[in-house]
């Protein structure tokens, strides 16, 4: 064998090893790591009374409410599965709306409410521009239609 | 592999290519850049913010990509001793390092309206910032290598040790709930509707281009800087034996 080809090997299977060494730490890592917890992983394994942590979901659908102070929010935060309530008092991010993702930052309260001290807005994957977003199914696979026989005039 | 380890033929190779890459990186990079930010209608939920995705996004991708150049240039130079390839990966350390600094300043620029915050310790933008991190060390390193002498297999080991956080960050949405969105081009699949999608492909390949062409200058840079040293050295020597 080569030199040239002892160095590719070696090489080869150092970074081998040590890639398998990355994943297996991030692997190690996967609830750690995560930003947040899930509804889920909150229903089955409640944090402490009291403890902060952050909670992620979809704010669910007619959920939301503005209680009789003016200045606090009730809604359901879910994930499929399970759902937690949340209450929040404060100003509410821009994006956030019904159907959206959230992270909420608080702890839970003895009551099964999850408190929460701060919203964060989650933004999806996708982006869809205003106008399109209005039409409905038909009307957008009209327009694409009509745009389509325009340009193959 | 070793046609190009002659620096005579690689300068050749290169004198034309850097100004055509610059300027059509230049030219692509414009056209991306203005159609993003001029001429496409206000995203469904965060209206204007949207635009901030042609810089955010080619960005990311470059800082990204200027490690993998590292990382490639390494074991290149590692396995076959080719000597273009350590600078090769010295000459794209600064630009990917300037390429990730962008992405993260405009990835905070545009949390704040978005999300509701400058920064948060999630996975991606850790990593991200990790990344940014690796090149300040990969630079000081093979600055240090170049300067003081030294092997430089020192900074090639460290570029490809550090390769094992690009796969991390591509990863880090997938993995673990993070505040920063899953990714929305998969596999020849996007949730990016076209009106956005055409122009952050463009931008994206302007900023490849424009990414080679700094790349190739920075190379021919330290190509002749290598040369006037010895070239110097040469003299002196000549001035003490006369």
């Amino acid at each position: 064998m080569k030199a040239k080809h002892q160095r590719l090997v070696l090489i080869v299977i150092a970074v081998i090893a040590l890639i398998a060494a990355g994943l297996l730490a991030a692997y190690a890592l996967r609830n750690q790591a995560s930003y947040f917890y899930v509804p889920t992983q909150m229903v089955e394994e409640p944090p402490a009374v009291g403890q902060a942590v952050r909670l992620g979901g979809m704010v669910q659908a007619g959920s939301l409410q503005t209680l009789a102070d003016g200045v606090t929010v009730a809604f359901v935060v879910g994930d499929g599965d399970n759902t937690v309530p949340v209450r929040f008092t404060g100003i509410l991010p821009d994006l956030f709306v019904e159907d959206s993702g959230v992270v909420a930052e608080g702890r839970l309260g003895p009551d099964g409410v999850f408190v929460a001290d701060n919203l964060l807005a989650k933004h999806d994957e996708n982006y869809v521009p205003r106008e399109l977003e209005e039409m409905t199914e038909h009307q957008r696979a009209k327009v694409v239609a009509e745009a389509e026989a325009e340009a193959a005039q | 592999m070793h046609g190009f380890a002659n620096p005579k033929r690689f300068l050749a190779l290169a004198k034309w290519l850097t100004p055509l890459l610059l300027v059509s990186g230049i030219v692509l990079s414009a056209i991306g850049l203005a159609w993003g930010v001029l001429n496409v209608p206000p995203d469904r939920l965060m209206g204007d913010t949207v635009r901030i995705l042609f810089i955010h996004v080619p960005a990311a991708w470059l800082g990204m990509g200027g490690w993998t150049a590292i990382a490639i240039s390494s074991l290149v130079f590692l396995v076959w001793k080719h000597p273009l390839a350590s600078l090769a990966a010295r000459a794209a350390a600064l630009p990917g390092a300037v390429f990730t600094a962008v992405c993260l300043a405009t990835g905070s620029i545009w949390g704040r309206p978005t999300w509701g915050t400058w920064w948060v310790w999630d996975g991606r933008l850790t990593s991200m910032l990790v990344l940014l991190f690796l090149y300040f060390g990969y630079m000081a390193l093979a600055q240090a290598v170049a300067r003081e002498g030294g092997s430089s297999r020192i900074p090639a080991i460290f570029g490809l040790v550090g390769a094992i956080n690009i796969p991390i960050i591509n990863r880090s949405v997938v993995w673990w709930n993070s505040l920063h969105q899953p990714p929305s081009i998969t596999m020849g699949k996007s949730a990016i509707d076209p009106v956005f999608l055409w122009p952050l492909l463009i931008a994206v390949v302007g900023f490849s281009l424009l990414f080679g062409g700094i790349v190739l200058a920075r190379m021919r840079a330290l190509l002749a800087d290598i040369q006037a040293d010895a070239r110097l050295r040469r003299k002196a020597l000549g001035n003490e034996i006369a």
